[in-house]
């Protein structure tokens, strides 16, 4: 929206949709799941650290599902930690959205073959909205991935689809 | 004084004439009989001459031959000396008595040969699944064991 990088000369009012206001905001403040599985959430972490500074995306990290709008998946999801994502997942209020981080969230990575263990792939149980390759992906990747989140979040919309009545 | 592990071999021989006890050179270690492995580990870690106060490690082997085992890595401290026993049992009744009395430390082990391999650990305090979730079924370590097609609802391979 490039709210605030415009000069307001006078006036104090700014004219704009309650969708355009409400998606501005909560992409600017979407707050994040830890969710670091394996080697994948050291690069989450260096996403987080000073050299990359996610937090001014507006990101939060929180340890309760309830206060998250994303979860970000990072490493390798084991069948035995798939049943508890999804029971976080579902604990997460809407709208939320999920992150696929790295080869092992997208599709198994290295365990695709031989891991018993691994779930090949966390969209199998919960939907994913941006996935990141890479293993592990760097920081900047997870940047672009966020930054291509935000591109959905912007595109949200309350109004009901037309012919749809209440 | 540290030992070699011929000597400590040789020594346990002594101590139990008629336990059969069988020296691989291939890769050094002692055969031990699994129903002897209890008063073995107990004369290990308390005999003077042996001091075998530390359990390293404890592994589950299927050794492809319709056996199945279990690897003791020990260790002195006090003598700085080392050895390696192991138990050989057929893997249609594989029960090894459990030696977490002794070292505390092998109750995990032995739960996580159990939980990959299979061996039951006789007298374990607390045998459960240690790393798969508890309705798992089968051991995965196994050289025979196929992976399910699915895992509550889940599908497993690629
Ligand atoms: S994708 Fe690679 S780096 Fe990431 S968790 Fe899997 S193995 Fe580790």
């Amino acid at each position: 929206m490039g709210l605030l990088s415009k000069q307001f000369d006078d006036g104090n009012i700014v004219l704009t949709s309650v969708e355009g206001v409400l998606n501005w905001a909560r992409l600017c403040s979407l707050w994040q799941m830890s969710f670091g599985l394996a080697c994948c959430a050291i690069e989450m972490m260096a996403a987080s650290a000073s050299h990359n500074d996610i937090m001014r995306f507006g990101v939060l990290p929180r340890p309760s599902p309830r206060q998250c709008d994303v979860m970000i998946v990072a490493g390798t999801v084991t069948l035995k930690m798939a049943t508890r994502l999804k029971r976080l997942y579902e604990q997460m209020a809407e709208p939320r959205y999920v992150v696929s981080m790295g080869s092992c969230s997208n599709c198994g990575g290295p365990y695709w073959e031989h891991g018993y263990h691994v779930l090949k792939g966390v969209d199998r149980v919960v939907p994913v909205d941006v996935y990141i390759p890479g293993c592990p992906p760097r920081p900047e990747a997870l940047l672009e991935g966020w930054m291509r989140l935000q591109e959905k979040v912007r595109e949200f919309t309350l109004v009901k689809p037309e012919g749809q009545h209440a | 004084m540290p030992k070699s592990m011929n000597e400590i071999f040789d020594y346990l021989n002594s101590l139990f004439p008629e336990a059969a006890l069988q020296f691989d050179e291939a890769v050094p270690c002692v055969i031990v009989p699994a129903a002897l492995i209890k008063e073995v580990a107990l004369q290990a870690r308390d005999d003077q001459e042996l001091l075998f106060d530390t359990l390293m490690c404890l592994s589950g082997v299927d050794n492809a031959d319709e056996t199945l085992g279990a690897v003791y890595h020990l260790d002195s401290m006090t003598h700085r000396h080392k050895l390696t026993l192991k138990v050989i049992v057929p893997a249609t009744a594989p029960h090894i008595p459990s030696v977490d009395r002794v070292w505390r430390i092998a109750e995990w082990h032995e739960r996580e040969a159990f939980d990959l391999i299979g061996v039951i650990f006789d007298g374990n305090s607390d045998l459960r699944r240690i790393l798969l979730p508890e309705d798992w079924e089968g051991h995965p370590l196994r050289k025979d064991y196929e992976v399910p097609e699915f895992y509550n609802g889940m599908k497993v391979p690629y």
